[in-house]
This record gives structure tokens, sequence and C-alpha cells, in this order.
């Protein structure tokens, strides 16, 4: 005993101490991190946002600096906040709460106290900022917008949120991303690569170096700037033409897919979610729920898209051989089907072949071919999925693939919904059911931007490129190949011959013969689409949305338009006009028919929008 | 070499070696400014360790080339003249950071209570190696414990308790030679009891102290100690107990207190006192596996660890050497201490046996004080760990300590 006491002590000891350093240095992983904290200060440095040029060169969107006063709650001494409160303009409990969240987020990292500090509170506080320990000012880069319009388009950015906090480890608090439109989609290109710095800190936080002498600092890497499709000088004739309407205008270059406008009305100007006052903007914004200035129409809004859908019908009937462009159908205002029941029609010549039947757009010709469609196959089921397929070609009821940050993708329905609505094979529907189909109404939906890759796939006789709005990186022409591969449809390219016929007759004596534009041949179609809301719980059909399609030259399309204005009665009334003067402006830069733009400019909808709002009985379609 | 020598230990030579030189590559990281001068910089303290470890090889060899003997036969001497520079620290002493343990000679200093423990190893081997003395007499324990109490006396009022703790490894060589394991149990109930009282309190501890009070006692076993002495260790027990709350209150200051509540967990406060043994942890515990190499710690080169090139050595292991790296250091001492062990149970002359384990008792209780602290195990108690920590009068202390028992070993032949 007396000579193993020591040995058992010290081998004892021996253990207890490796058991201990292995506690320390294996199991407990938490001081490693504490040791990171307190020792590594990580600093980042901020590269300039891209700029986004519009397709010709133009500047839409630059930079301008801005400061953040950002503290670290630990470093925090006791300082004079009535002084402090006064230069920002805050009130102490605002204060209190703003530094109270900043020790929640982490004691020894970086918050925001106060965002985007003002020109003025800036000069003030950067004298004072030595008598405030804690905190200090970084300086970052806003955005500065050269245009009052495209807000849709470009988007915007806004601080990041706790939830991408925690997916994307590349944001810290108060980081910056884009929130919408182009902004968001391509977000990693604008943002580049953000630098960091490792210093080393002692334990008085004072800064001693670069942590291993920087060999894991990198360099912030600048935004790439981009250049977007759309015409800087459309989006701006667009937006005046909206103004004081709701709707959206979709226009493609139908050779490229690019995007040359999108316009949704109501908008605002993109610089009122830029600095201080971003936030109590953006919440009037988001909570207008009746003007919804926050909602791309273009994109996003689900129509009935009405007679513009009967081209595709006839295209159809064409391709399955159940028509014949020579082919009359009689309309005695309207067709008759059912038990009494009656598509109806304006009053125009009877009977009518494919081209005046478009021109006219008449419904009672396109109710027959779309049963003709339907009946060809033994059951209604087979017949609507063949007509279902031949849609889909089209990029309908579908999500498009393209690059817009957000988008619906309409409806078309197939044998499996009538199946289900009409409780197959319990009872059994027939194309008849399904007539409204025919005529644009009914079950089919579409988006403006849908439309307006319809108007441009018939104008190509039969493709499409899908529809997109980067143009260049850096002054590089993009290359992916979903835009730059063409999307044939289903149809042939000789069946579109008639149906561009029939629409270019469409201005030349047609629904659209007062729009002409001297010395452009234009293909289109009005569309005229019934509409209902819930009012009070009872639903109640409002004025009808004026629809156009169109495209333009015939011969070789450089323009394909769709456009949509909610409420807006017939569909050469509104949308009609503004997409005439649209092509007009777009294709010869300058507006010859100036009484067709002073209507547009001068006549508002607002009216109309109040009649359902107002309690009292309206009347609609006057 | 006369046929008396058996040479010297080779392998404890290599261990002291081995630590010195680590320790000084540590002492250089942790001291190491912004501008990296030369090794062998005098104003920095890597600098002066590198001059006091050249000083101490040649301090080696003039320990190694005096006659073992000489060790023996001048001990009294060499235990008064400690016991004299200490008593003179009252007079001559400087003050640094408090304590005046110090003799100044310019810009280096002297602390001779480094120095009077391998004094009082070799008084206490010395008394012990006396024909006449019978440790198992209570006279001579008392004559023993008189030795050892002189220095560890003269030492507490500089202040320096942490140094005068070091003398309780004095009971190692005692009971080796014979002392009662009494004490021993006693000692250790009595520090059992004092510790366990703080974390479960004074009743709790009285239960369990009656419990096995009560087992002793109607144990049927022809060995069993005196029920009397049951009794009497059981009332002590009790007594202490609840007096534990008193002593902890009155006779402790704060700063005890809080080291003890910190190491027990019954406080957590990072800023105060609890700093160094947190950051100490922290340092270590961000070395992970194989560390973050020489010079490479951000907590030692943030200065983070407050004394880290003397005291806190050994965080600076733990952070840049890693587990690997702080086990090693661990595992040298152990290995050092182990084969001081088999050279003092091979010793035929009880001087040399009771040296031997003095000096082993006295590295322990440095080894123990010292690691234990750093990783968070120990109260603090500011203590050097052997032959590591920055500091001239420690290494050489050390040195002197333990050469001279190499010494010993190699005479060991000539009984």
């Amino acid at each position: 005993m007396r000579k193993i006491l020591l040995y058992i002590t010290i081998l004892t000891t021996g253990l207890i101490f490796i058991a201990r350093l292995f506690y320390l240095q294996i199991v407990d992983t938490s001081l490693a991190i504490r040791s990171q904290d307190n020792a590594i200060k990580v600093v980042y440095d901020y590269p300039q946002r891209g700029y986004i040029y519009d397709r010709n060169g133009e500047l839409m969107v630059s930079n301008q600096p801005s400061y953040d006063v950002m503290v670290i709650p630990r470093n925090l001494k006791p300082f004079d906040t009535t002084e402090f409160c006064g230069i920002l303009n805050l009130s102490r409990e605002e204060l209190e709460k703003k530094l109270d969240k900043a020790r929640i987020y982490s004691p020894m990292l970086p918050s925001v106290v106060i965002p985007q500090l003002t020109k003025s509170e800036y000069a003030i506080l950067q004298e004072k900022m030595r008598k405030y320990e804690g905190f200090y000012i970084q300086k970052r880069s806003l955005r500065d917008y050269q245009v009052d319009h495209s807000a849709n388009v470009l988007g915007y950015i806004a601080e990041v949120n706790q939830k991408i906090i925690n997916e994307n480890p590349y944001y810290i608090s108060g980081d910056l991303i884009g929130r919408a439109g182009v902004e968001s989609q391509y977000e990693e290109l604008l943002r580049g690569v953000k630098g960091v710095k490792h210093i080393q800190k002692d334990r008085f936080n004072r800064d001693i170096g670069p942590y291993k002498d920087g060999i894991y600092d990198t360099l912030p890497e600048k935004g790439k700037d981009i250049t977007i499709t759309v015409d800087n000088a459309l989006q701006d004739y667009g937006t005046k033409l909206m103004k004081n309407k709701r709707g959206g205008i979709v226009a493609l270059d139908p050779q490229s897919g690019e995007i040359l406008a999108l316009i949704s009305a109501p908008t605002y100007d993109p610089a009122k979610l830029v600095g201080r006052s971003r936030s109590r903007n953006y919440w009037e914004l988001y909570t207008d729920s009746i003007a919804k200035p926050l909602y791309d129409r273009g994109l996003l809004a689900e129509y009935p898209p009405g007679s513009p859908f009967k081209t595709l019908n006839a295209l159809i009937g064409l391709q399955e051989g159940v028509v014949d462009v020579k082919d009359s159908f009689s309309c005695n205002h309207g067709y008759a089907y059912g038990r009494g029941r009656k598509l109806g029609c304006h009053a125009h010549k009877s009977p009518l072949s494919m081209i005046p039947g478009i021109a006219q757009s008449c419904n009672a010709y396109f109710a027959n071919v779309y049963r003709r469609i339907i009946e060809k196959y033994p059951t209604p089921q087979d017949g609507m999925d063949a007509w279902n397929e031949h849609l889909k070609s089209f990029g309908l009821g579908q999500f498009m693939g393209n690059d817009l940050s957000t988008g619906r993708p309409g409806k078309i329905p197939d044998s499996d919904y009538y199946n289900r609505i009409y409780d197959y094979p319990t009872y059994k529907w027939y194309a008849s059911a399904t007539l409204s189909n025919a005529i644009g109404q009914g079950e089919v939906l579409m988006t403006p931007i849908q439309l307006a890759n319809m108007a441009a796939t018939i104008g190509n006789k039969g493709w499409y490129y899908t529809p997109h709005i980067l143009k260049e990186i850096n002054g590089q022409p993009i290359k992916e190949e979903k835009f730059t591969k063409k999307n044939y449809t289903t149809i042939q390219a000789e069946y579109f011959e008639p149906v561009i016929a029939g629409m270019h007759e469409v201005y030349k004596s047609g629904t659209a013969a007062t729009l002409r534009i001297p010395g452009v041949e234009i293909a289109g179609k009005t569309g005229t689409a019934e509409n209902f809301a819930r009012i009070d719980g009872k639903r109640m059909q409002l004025t009808d949305h004026s629809i156009f399609v169109a495209f333009a030259p015939v011969d070789n399309p450089k323009i394909a338009i769709a456009v949509f204005v909610e409420n807006g009665y017939w569909g050469s009334r509104y949308a009609g006009r503004m997409a005439s003067l649209m092509i007009e402006k777009y294709l010869k830069g300058t507006i010859t028919r100036t009484d067709m733009e002073k209507w547009i400019l001068e006549h508002s909808l607002e009216d109309e929008y109040a009649k359902p709002l107002s309690g009292e009985p309206f009347r609609i379609n006057q | 070499m006369s046929k008396s020598s058996a040479g010297f230990d080779w392998i404890s030579i290599f261990i002291y070696l081995a630590l010195i030189s680590f320790g000084w590559a540590n002492i250089y990281s942790a001291s190491l400014g912004s501008s990296s001068g030369s090794f062998f910089d005098l104003s920095q303290p890597y600098g002066k360790q590198a001059l006091f470890i050249g000083l101490s090889l040649f301090l080696i060899v003039i320990i190694l080339s005096v006659e073992a003997k000489f060790y023996q036969r001048f001990s009294s001497v060499i235990y008064i003249i400690s016991l004299l520079s200490l008593a003179g620290l009252f007079v001559f002493g400087k003050t640094i950071s408090g304590a005046t343990s110090w003799y100044s000679f310019g810009s280096f200093g002297l602390q001779p209570s480094e120095f009077a423990k391998f004094a009082t190893a070799l008084a206490l081997a010395k008394y012990l190696s006396d024909i006449q003395t019978n440790i198992r007499m209570l006279t001579h324990q008392v004559k023993a414990f008189i030795i050892i109490a002189i220095p560890a006396l003269l030492i507490i009022p500089q202040p320096d308790p942490g140094s005068a703790l070091v003398y309780a490894a004095f009971f190692f060589p005692l009971y080796r030679e014979g002392l009662s394991g009494f004490y021993l149990v006693t000692g250790l109930t009595g520090v059992a009891v004092f510790i366990l009282t703080l974390v479960i309190g004074p009743i709790w501890v009285s239960v369990a102290v009656l419990s096995i009070g009560l087992l002793l006692f109607f144990r049927k076993r022809k060995k069993r100690p005196g029920r009397l002495l049951i009794t009497l260790f059981a009332i002590i027990s009790i007594g202490l107990s609840f007096s534990v709350n008193y002593i902890f209150e009155n006779v402790f200051e704060q700063r005890h207190r809080d080291r003890f509540n910190i190491v027990l967990g019954k406080e957590v406060d990072s800023r105060g006192i609890g700093y160094n043994t947190n950051q100490s942890e922290i340092a270590i515990g961000s070395g992970g596996w194989l560390g973050k190499g020489w010079t490479e710690g951000t907590q030692t080169k943030g200065h983070f660890v407050p004394e880290q090139h003397t005291d806190y050595i050994f965080s600076t292991v733990g952070e840049e050497w890693g587990f690997l790296g702080s086990a090693m250091v661990v595992l040298l001492f152990v290995a050092l201490l182990l084969r001081l062990l088999i050279l003092a149970e091979r010793q035929r002359n009880q001087f040399y046996r009771v040296y031997g384990y003095s000096v082993i008792g006295i590295l322990f209780i440095h080894f123990l004080v010292n690691i234990g602290m750093v990783i968070g195990i120990f109260p603090t108690v500011g203590i050097p760990l052997p032959f590591f920590s920055y500091g001239g009068s420690g290494l050489w202390g050390f040195t002197l300590l333990l050469f001279i028992f190499i010494k010993l070993d190699s005479d060991r032949l000539s009984y």
C-alpha cells in the first residue's frame, strides 16, 4: 500500500486530465464555436449591385450610397440617448426596442439599428459617432431608379428576414436581397459576392491584424450588369396608356421570345420602395386590396380569354381535319343547343366561312367547330383530351418556364376535370356541356403573357421561343438553351395561313377596322369577356373585360401583343386602341393618331371600378 | 567513471528536455507580440526564457559534477540559507502584483520560494534518514512537520498561498517512510466532508456520515477499527459539516469562495473571477483534435487568457496543439513521475529515497493543481507548471530539484 499509493494517484490524475481534455476539445463543440465568436471578427465588404439596362442600353437602375447605423450590443457603453434619439428622430422606446431586438439576434454580431439614413442625418451623426461606443455607420449601396415605371418588372430589394437567413447561409442580418421581379430572379447575378475579412481581436476587442494573414479573406466580386429585354420607351408609353385603368399589357418579340413590354396597372414608382420610408410605402401598397398595385396582372391575372381563343379552336379544327377553310356555318343570332339553350351572337352576315368567321368573331361558327373537334372521337373524354393536348403545345394551362419571378399556369380543362365536376360515370357529359370553351369562356383561363405568346406563335406559324426577360449579362447575350430553342406546336404551319388571314381581316373589315395603322399590316383579334364578382355574397355580373391580341407586321411579325383592360367593355374599345398605339410606338417610334392617343389618356375607368363598391345598384356595359 | 557510479537516468533527462523545449515553444507563441522579433529578444518573455533555459543547462552540468554526498552533508546548511532568503523578503523583497516574493536584480528577479522546495526536501530527507528518527513516533512526526511548516509559514504571508500549498507534497515521502495512514484518512475525510457540504448541504452529509459510521460500527470483522474511533470520526465529521458554512462565509475571503463556487458549478461568472477559467476552457476547447497550429491560436494571439505564458501556459498547448498535444504533455508528466517513482524505489539509501519521493510529490502537486486549474476542475491556485511555465526561478528551482535526484540516483550503487 505504501508503495503503490503514489502510483495510483498519478495514474488516476493523468486519466482524469485526459478525459477532461477529451470532453473539452472533442465532445463539447460549443466551446469551439464561442472561440470563433470572440477572437475573430468577420467583416463583410459589400460589392456594388449590378446595373439594369433596357434592351437599347438605356440605364434603368443604378445605385446610390446609403448609410446604416449598426450596433454590436456587447460593445455598448452608456451614452446620451436623448441626443442620439434627437438626431435620428426616434423615440426612446423605439430605440430600446431596436436594441433589444439586436441583443436577441446576437450580442456579438452587428445588427442594423437605423437603416438607410438620410443625407442630413448622416452628416450630423458622422461627427458625433465617436461618442456612441458600440454603434458604427456602415456604408451600403441602395438602388437608384432612373425610371418611374416598370416597378413590376424590376422588383425591389429589401432587408433579408429571419427565414431567408435560416435557409441561405450567404445572408446575414441586414443584408439586402432582391424581393420581386428581375431583382429577385437574377439576385445572384446582380448582387455579386460579398468579400469577407477575418480580423483577429484581442481580449479588449481591439483589432490586432488579419487572422492567419488573411488566408480566409476574399475580395468582393462586383455584381454583374444585366440587360433586360424590355423597351424602356415602350414600358413608359404603355404605363401612361394604362393610367386610371386596371389590367396588363404584354408585348413579345415573336422572333426571339424577348419580352418587349410587361405592364401592369395600377402600378407605383419603384423609387417608393427605397430608403427608410420603404416599409411604410410597402405596407400601403400591400394592403391596397382593391387596386392591388403589387399584383402583376400581366403574369398573374388569369382571365377567361374570350374571342381570341377562337383562333386556337380554328387551328385545332383544321389540324384535326374536322373543318375546311371553306366550310360555312349559319348563325341565327347565336347557336342553339341542348334543351333550348343558346350561345348568343351579335348581328352579322350569315352563313360565314372561317376567315370572315374570325373577322366577325361569330360564336355560332366556333361552336360548330368545337363540337366537331370533340365529337370526332368515340367519347367526349377522348375528344377533350385531344383538344387539350393541342392547347398545351401552345404553353397554355401550365407554367411557361420563363425567367420571371412569378406567374400562373392558367387553366385548360381536360376529361378528368369534367369527369370530376359531372361525377362521371354516374352522370355522362357531352361536347355541348363544355361549349363555352368554343369562345374562350367557361373553364378556360389564360394570363396576358400566355395570350401574347399565343399571338406570337400564330405570327410564327406554329412555334415560339419561351418568353424571357434577360437579354445580356455584362454585355454578353445569354445562351440558355431554354430560351434559344424553338418550341413547336402540334399544328402544321399551313393551317396558320387562314387563321392569320382571318386575324388580318379583323383589321381590314372586322371588329377592329377602326384601329388600323397607316403603313403597318396588323393581324389581331378582339375579345370581350363576361366576368362576375361576389359582392356582399351575391354573384354579380360586372362590365365585360376588354381584350385584344395582335401581331405585326403580318408577314414578318416583330411584335406580338396582348392587352387586357378590366371592365373595359368591348375588345376594341380600350384594349384594341392601346394595342394599336403600342404597336405603332414600337414599330414607328411616333404616334400619328394623336386623337386616339388622347382618347385613351383622357379616359378613366375609375368610375367603373367604383360601381360595385358603392353599395348602390348599378348598371353594366354602358 | 568510478565503480560506484551507475550513470545518469537518460529517460528522465530526455523527458525533461522535451518538456522545456515544448514549454518554450508555447511561451513563444503566448508572448508573441504583433511584431515577431528574434527568438532571443531579451525584452520579450520568450527571449528571457531562452536565456533561462541556457543557464539551466549550465546549472545541470554543475549539479551533476558535484559529488552526491555533498547534498546529504550540506542539506541543513542549504535549508537554513533557504529559510534566511525567505525571511529576508520581509526586509528586502520587491512587490510584484501584490506579492512580496522577489529579490530584484535589475530587470531580473529571483523568487526564493522556488528554491525553498528542494532545500526543504533535502532537510526532510536528512531528518528522516537519521538513524534515530522513527516517523511512527509522535515527537518525530512533530519535528518533521516543523521542518516542512517553517518555509510554508514564511511563504504564506508574502502572500503566496499557492506555493505554500505545495508543501502538502511532503505527505508522500512521510507516508512512504511509515507515517500512519490515519492522517491520510483524516485529511481526505475532512476534504470530502467540506466539499460535499458545499454541494449538498450539512444535513445530507450528516446522514451519509451516520450511515457509513453505523455500517462500520456493527460490521463483524476482526480488523475493524475501534468503535470509539468510529464514533469520534463521525462526531467530528458532522461537526465539521455544520461549521463548513461558517468557515466558508467567515474564514474564507470572497475570492476563495468564488473559486470554489466556480469549480463546483454553483456560480457562472465569465466576466469576473471566472474569466480566467472560462477563457482558458474556451482556448483549450477550440483546439479540437489537432489544434490550430503553432502560433496560430486565435485565443492565444488575442491574449484572451490572462497570464497565459506563466500559470495558464497549458491553455496554449490545448489551443494550438489540440487534444493530441495536450494529452501528450499530460502523458509526458505521468511518464516522468512514474519513472522517478521507479528510481526512488530502487534507492537503498533512505536519504536518497525520501528525497526522491519529495521530488515526485512536489512535481505531482504542481502538475495536479496547475493543469487541474487550467482545465477547470480545480479552484484557481496560482502555481506554475513545472518546466513549462515562464520564469527563471521556477525553472531553476525545478531543475535543481530534479537533477539533484538524478545525481543521487547515479550514486545509488555506492550503498
